[in-house]
């Protein structure tokens, strides 16, 4: 379940992570790609694991449109820039829900008999979910693709100075929009994916992003800003911490074990596990 | 204290007082008690802003958790009543202190945080409270309590015939959070907030008491938020832990006053009166179908003001009057 969480957060690690700009319409992002695989399986009968670059194909679309759209502006007030993209983002977030109920009602859907849900494979004698092992693979290889993504390319350098001095990268001849927008789109396609694998074990309903975007939130938060690899050890750790937490305390409160562990960590370290910003 | 400056926050004082005059007769005018409704909940955002403007606004420490101090305001009187008889207005006083003392508490380690950090902070902080008293079964767990009616009084500070009480006191609220930051603007506090905001460093070595100054807009904030929740849970006579300490909660206690203009005097009851009566409105209008329109437009409303006036509604007025000059 941790990787599942890095999986969520890896797209948000992207956009908050590395180009600083807060996405409070992440988990809603989540939603929109569960219902794209919940329909390509109900009307076309693609399994999840067929639509899932379906899936991160529109997302990606959706994520750079948001950038050029709002987030672009938001990001140009001289006032309180963190408010306006908080707020910015969080109205998009309620227009989002708002439209998954009016399109796709409030009912709770479900992808059944795709070819991973429901089914066991037993590792040494433990029985793990498929869904949840294969998300656990496309997370590390995810993670692994943004990592050398970031650290390898042309792309990825763009970025970085992209966030450290935007009116210096203009002058060697980069567009800010173009750079983040991609950047955008990226975060967009890595949470399409995880929408596409949570979408064979979950019930899809407009208000399911909530809550993983919390947990994604944390979870970038406590590797630390500015780090692909933290976000990767902070899915992790809030897995543990979750699987450590639900042996001890009812399920119902399985949550407090990974505010708790985050608090604990930024008392510490001020800047998460291995933030750089 | 130069001339204009004096005249200015005198103008302020008595814009505030004839505003609330005005605020005052309209409920004898408008008897209708749908509207009477909306009114109450506009003063009440108006000045839970208020006080949320004082700590994230003013001081520049963005908590998007204070429907943590909502929520304990709410549960401490609803609880201290229900279990125990207290009556509502010592357990507001109760609510109020406990949570200025717990926003204390929590600043202590918090406030060595900065940015997301911090903000992240306040957020897993509100959502561990959340979770503990839905899981708490004395106050009720996930359903709630339900304040038993006994009647009119102001006592019991209930009232089943009319709203008007209810708005009286949401209008002293109002009144009281708007004076506090009036006061607190032109007071020490008041220019440590801003240095702080503006220059942590500076500030320190310039002998401002950064850490203190944090904790003492955190309490004084904290305090007042806890008071519009005891409020609440007496207007509504019924609470569950979501609706009064969800996250969403603390955003919408946050958006007026971002909306209106954060870190000033006005910004939070300008954006209250304008963003209550719409929300409310397009919910019962457009909202009844459960189909989600209403969000839509209330969503579509907020991306646009952000974006079109990032520092706030207030920037129309301010704007106006130094064309003026």
């Amino acid at each position: 379940m941790g990787l599942l969480y890095g999986l969520i957060a890896v797209g948000l690690a992207l956009i908050f992570g590395l180009m600083d700009v807060v996405n409070f319409a992440h988990g809603e992002f989540l939603m929109l790609a569960m219902y794209v695989t919940f329909f390509l399986f109900t009307f076309f009968a693609i399994d999840p694991l067929l639509s899932a670059p379906l899936a991160a194909a529109a997302l990606f679309v959706l994520g750079a449109a948001v950038y050029l759209v709002i987030v672009r502006f938001a990001m140009r007030a001289k006032a309180n820039v963190g408010m306006v993209q908080i707020f910015a983002t969080f109205g998009l977030a309620i227009v989002m829900r708002g439209l998954a109920q009016l399109f796709f009602t409030a009912d709770y859907r479900s992808v059944p008999n795709s070819w991973l849900g429901g089914k066991t494979v037993s590792v040494a004698g433990i029985y793990l979910p498929q869904p949840q092992l294969f998300g656990a693979l496309v997370a590390i290889a995810a993670f692994g693709g943004l990592y050398l993504f970031i650290n390898r390319t042309d792309f990825g350098r763009a970025l970085e100075a992209t966030r450290e001095d935007p009116g210096a990268v203009a002058l060697v001849g980069i567009d800010k929009n173009r750079v983040f927008a991609l950047g955008w789109g990226l975060g967009g396609a890595l949470v399409g994916l995880a929408g596409a694998i949570m979408a064979t074990f979950f019930y899809i309903y407009p208000d399911v992003g909530a809550s993983f975007a919390l947990i994604a939130y944390v979870t970038v938060a406590l590797g630390g800003f500015g780090s692909v690899f933290g976000a990767f050890a902070g899915g992790i750790v809030v897995g543990l911490v979750e699987a450590t937490t639900a042996l001890i305390l009812p399920p119902s409160l399985k949550s407090v074990g990974i505010y708790a562990v985050y608090l604990l960590v930024v008392f510490i370290r001020p800047r998460g596990l291995f933030g750089s910003m | 204290m130069d001339q204009q400056f004096v005249e200015r926050r005198r103008r302020e004082l008595i814009t505030a007082a004839g505003l609330a005059a005005v605020a005052a007769v309209v409920p004898l005018f408008v008897k209708d008690v749908y509207v009477q409704n909306i009114m109450v909940l506009t003063l009440m955002y108006a000045a839970l802003s208020q006080s949320w403007n004082i700590l994230s606004g003013y001081c520049g420490q963005i908590s998007l958790g204070h429907a943590l101090y909502f929520g304990l305001g709410a549960y401490t009187t609803a609880l201290l009543f229900t279990k125990f008889g207290v009556l509502p207005w010592f357990g507001m006083i109760a609510g109020g202190l406990i949570s200025a003392a717990i926003a204390m508490a929590l600043g202590y380690p918090c406030f060595r945080l900065g940015g997301h950090y911090f903000a992240i902070a306040t957020i897993v902080i509100a959502e561990i409270g959340l979770l503990l008293i839905q899981n708490w079964d004395w106050a009720g767990a996930a359903l709630g309590i339900d304040i038993p009616v006994r009647g009119d009084s102001w006592l019991k500070f209930q009232f089943t015939r009319s709203k008007l009480p209810y708005f009286y006191f949401a209008l002293v609220l109002a009144a009281v959070a708007w004076f506090v930051t009036w006061w607190l603007e032109d007071s020490k506090w008041g220019y440590w907030w801003r240095a702080v905001k503006d220059n942590p460093q500076a500030a320190e070595s310039l002998g401002v008491d950064v850490f203190n100054s944090k904790m003492g807009a955190a309490a004084v904030s904290a305090f007042l938020v806890a008071v519009g929740g005891s409020f609440y849970a007496q207007f509504v006579s019924y609470i569950d832990p979501s609706s009064v300490m969800g996250f969403q909660f603390s955003l919408l206690m946050a958006l007026p006053a971002v909306l209106g203009g954060i870190g000033t005097l006005w910004g939070p009851l300008l954006g209250a009166v304008i963003l209550i009566p719409i929300t409310e409105l397009t919910r019962s209008y457009i909202g009844g179908s459960g189909r989600g329109v209403d969000l839509i437009v209330y969503g579509t409303l907020i991306v646009l003001i952000a974006l079109a006036r990032p520092q706030g509604l207030i920037g129309l007025f301010s704007r106006r009057k130094e064309a003026a000059r």
